[in-house]
């Protein structure tokens, strides 16, 4: 049981944080989020030159061959200052699913330029209508003498219009099946936009859309899905622990400064205990989402670990994001200060893969299934 | 970063867990497991069958029975003890006054006490709250006065814990009533509780038990020697004594088995053939108490896995304001189980309410005081505030 970092993972994160800090303060992602593409090519090429884009990828297929922990480091980092870049969306979950289930052919045509930064690929499943189970039903694959075509719509999709290319989820005979899109390709349509928390995301509308099946065709995917679902939140919650962590060393930090009725607000402990409870917020989340990690890590079905996390995650994000905000006043809700940016990304995150509900909705479902939970077990 | 215990720690758990589980005995183990009060003989022998065994003070000096253990394995030695229903060793004793002791006592002090404070051949009670000394402990008037060899003790300590048991009781008391600060005057007696002038009035609380008292001193003489370590620096001691208790703090492994042990309840069929873990809002407050108490027990394995040396990791406040709240939060949901059964808590053995719903209110109400006591947790509030978020 240990809890800490190495010296190597300690490396890694400085390198991070040192590019990040750099790249971003406060008004600085506001520029780079109101242009398009929304995120700064630049910093993605550093990631890329550092490594971090293929850290998760085997050495043979271009990458570094790291694991869940130096993966979710890269994202609290990313947490922290709330980086636009599409690392989770392209790494973690797109090359993961690559990753896990591409041909030969496949991995090496993805991963290797993903890896240094010339493809960013997504996953389009998210459909109008469906909620975050890992069944594409909207969109429907057809095989036609040897080539399979995609129609209906995704939306929202992450970064869906800048994509290189897209890993598309879709109701085919054999259940949800998954298929690599060329989006330069006849009969895809994309309608980008912003988000509210600087995020990008588009309509993209298949019509008759040539794919090809990622790995073997005629597989039902719906169990691959939701363990990539379940990844893609252990990482989210490392993300969300950074951006969590910020809001509240600067909710602090204001509160010592800031004065009112001729004194620093942090003499009215009506504050101060609100901010306390936001660190035992925290604190509990963070547990649960570095076990979480390690979970990931062992090899282990990650599915329960992930809506363990996903629920934890999930309350503390809104807790200290609303409170982050009330602590401060007026200041917190113009765009100009930095931490009502938090509040809106740690919303996206939650409702990105799975809210409070949702997940507390599985826990209870498999409740009486177990007489106590046993993290050491 | 590493989920799995080392071989090594794994272990000790694995040798924790045999020896709390066969060598026990099992008549206290199913008292505590079905929430009865333990007699004082019961306390005792637990108490005394841990000590042979060299494991009721792991965390003291070496040279007093201290097992030089790390952090880690003093947790998964707590937890395995609560875990196997087995009662701790006196708090008291073990956690109290004997690291006091040991630590800030005259050579005389630690041999005449130790090894029975250790083995509870004395019962120990705390004496530091009085009347309209609580949260501010500093405020606390009982006075000492010198006289010749001895020190006259007069004043009144509350809520004394399980005083009706016991056979000293070390107290803050005040010898220095003109010191600059209030903090300044201020030292840690020992007092046997059969002296001339100690009177022991028991208290009733909410749930009808009687477990704390107020202790009465009329002119109490006590021998000088009984004074620990310098005149005039008991707060530096208790403040040691208040800080001593890290590890163990959220008493993780009793409320997951209170836990399970709602859950099992759940799961019983009623009379239309239902059960009550079949309503969806229920599960979903068991679901949540569960995620929740693996998040303090995770911040526990935390804080014990890397704890540099002496120095507190910063989230060991969570425990015990975190810790108390699901304590009281399992105790709560117990009563909900029982339903209207929990209305019979007078009812006698042989009742076809069984003893589970009938403890469970009285446990509810009884447990409030875990917020309230060893520092309220507003308390702990104040100290997450200042000492580790800088307010
Ligand atoms: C069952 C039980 C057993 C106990 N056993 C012992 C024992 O064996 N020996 C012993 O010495 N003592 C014992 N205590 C006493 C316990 O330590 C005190 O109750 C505790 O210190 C709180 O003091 P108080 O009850 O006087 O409350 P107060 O200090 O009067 O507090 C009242 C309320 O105000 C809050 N409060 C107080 N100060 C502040 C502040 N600065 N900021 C914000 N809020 C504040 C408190 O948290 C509480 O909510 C026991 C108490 C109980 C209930």
């Amino acid at each position: 049981m240990d809890f800490t970092y190495d010296s190597e993972q300690k490396a890694l994160r400085d390198a991070v944080r040192g590019l990040l800090t750099k790249a971003y303060d406060s008004a600085r992602r506001r520029d780079v989020v109101s242009d398009e593409p929304g995120f700064d090519s630049g910093v993605w090429a550093q990631l890329a030159e550092m490594g971090v884009l293929g850290l998760p990828f085997a050495e043979a297929d271009g990458g570094m061959g790291a694991g869940p922990v130096e993966v979710g480091l890269v994202a609290e980092e990313i947490g922290r200052v709330l980086a636009p870049e599409p690392f989770v969306e392209a790494v973690v979950v797109a090359g993961g699913l690559v990753a896990d289930l591409g041909t030969a052919e496949q991995k090496a045509a993805i991963l290797a330029p993903l890896s240094d930064g010339t493809l960013i690929p997504v996953l389009a499943h998210t459909e109008p209508g469906g909620r975050w189970e890992p069944v594409a039903r909207a969109v429907t694959a057809r095989e036609d003498a040897g080539t399979w075509r995609l129609t209906g719509t995704k939306e929202p999709v992450a970064h869906g219009a800048r994509a290189d290319l897209l890993v598309v989820s879709a109701a085919t005979p054999a259940g949800t099946g998954l298929f690599v899109v060329d989006p330069t390709v006849d009969g895809v349509t994309r309608t980008g936009y912003a988000l509210h928390d600087g995020g990008r995301a588009a309509q993209v509308v298949l019509d008759g859309a040539v794919g090809t099946p990622l790995g073997a065709a005629d597989v039902d995917r719906t169990g691959d899905l939701e363990v990539a679902q379940a990844r893609a939140i252990i990482i989210r919650g490392q993300e969300a622990v950074g951006a969590m962590q910020v809001a509240l060393d600067t909710t602090t930090a204001y509160l010592t400064t800031r004065k009112q009725f001729g004194v620093t607000l942090n003499k009215f402990q009506a504050l101060t205990f609100r901010a306390a409870d936001m660190y035992v917020s925290l604190e509990l989340a963070r547990s649960i989402a570095s076990w979480a990690l390690l979970v990931l890590d062992s090899g282990a079905d990650p599915r329960e670990a992930a809506a363990r996390t996903g629920f934890q995650i999930g309350r503390a994000g809104h807790h200290i994001g609303q409170e982050a905000i009330q602590l401060h006043g007026g200041i917190a809700m113009t765009a100009e200060y930095s931490v009502g940016h938090y509040m809106s990304h740690l919303t996206a995150l939650e409702h990105a893969l799975g809210d409070r509900r949702f997940h507390l909705g599985r826990l209870a479902a498999s409740v009486g299934d177990h007489g106590t939970v046993d993290p050491l077990a | 970063m590493r989920l799995q215990l080392s071989p090594e720690d794994a272990a000790f758990r694995e040798e924790m867990r045999t020896f709390f589980t066969t060598q026990v005995p099992q008549g206290i183990r199913d008292a505590v497991a079905e929430r009865r009060e333990l007699s004082k003989e019961q306390i005792v022998e637990a108490q005394r069958v841990l000590n042979a065994a060299g494991l009721a003070v792991p965390h003291w000096p070496a040279e007093w029975g201290g097992k030089g253990w790390t952090q880690l394995q003093k947790h998964l030695w707590h937890e395995e003890m609560l875990q196997a229903c087995v009662p701790p060793p006196l708090s008291f004793n073990t956690n109290m006054v004997g690291p006091v002791i040991a630590t800030f006592g005259s050579d005389e002090l630690k041999e005449r006490f130790l090894a029975p404070t250790a083995n509870l051949d004395i019962w120990w009670s705390q004496g530091f709250s009085e009347p309209d000394a609580g949260s501010d402990l500093a405020s606390l008037r009982t006075s000492a006065v010198r006289d010749g060899d001895e020190w006259v003790v007069n004043g009144q300590k509350t809520w004394t814990t399980l005083g009706q048991y016991g056979d000293w009781i070390f107290c803050l008391v005040r010898t220095d009533p003109d010191a600059p600060k209030r903090q300044q005057g201020i030292s840690f007696l020992l007092i046997d509780m059969t002296s001339p002038g100690v009177t022991v009035r028991p208290i009733e609380l909410i749930d009808g038990g009687v477990e704390v008292n107020e202790v009465w001193f009329e002119d109490v003489r006590v021998p000088a020697d009984q004074l620990v370590g310098e005149e005039n620096k008991g707060w530096t001691y208790a403040k040691f004594l208040l800080g001593n208790e890290r590890v163990g703090v959220a008493p993780v492994a009793s409320t997951k088995r209170l836990l399970a042990q709602a859950k099992e309840r759940a799961q019983e069929k009623l009379a239309d053939g239902s059960t009550l873990l079949e309503d969806p809002l229920l599960a979903a407050r068991f679901a949540e108490l569960e995620n929740e108490v693996l998040a303090l027990e995770l911040t526990a394995l935390r804080v014990a896995a890397n704890s540099a040396g002496d120095k507190p990791h910063p989230a060991s406040s969570v425990l015990k304001l975190k810790g108390t709240e699901l304590q009281q939060a399992v105790t709560e949901i117990v009563v909900d189980v029982a339903g209207p059964a929990s209305l019979a808590s007078g009812a006698p053995d042989g009742s076809d309410v069984p003893h589970w719903a009938r403890v469970a209110t009285p446990q509810y109400l009884n447990y409030r005081k875990a917020s309230i006591y060893g520092g309220s947790n507003e308390v702990q509030r104040s100290i997450i505030a200042s000492s580790i978020l800088g307010l």
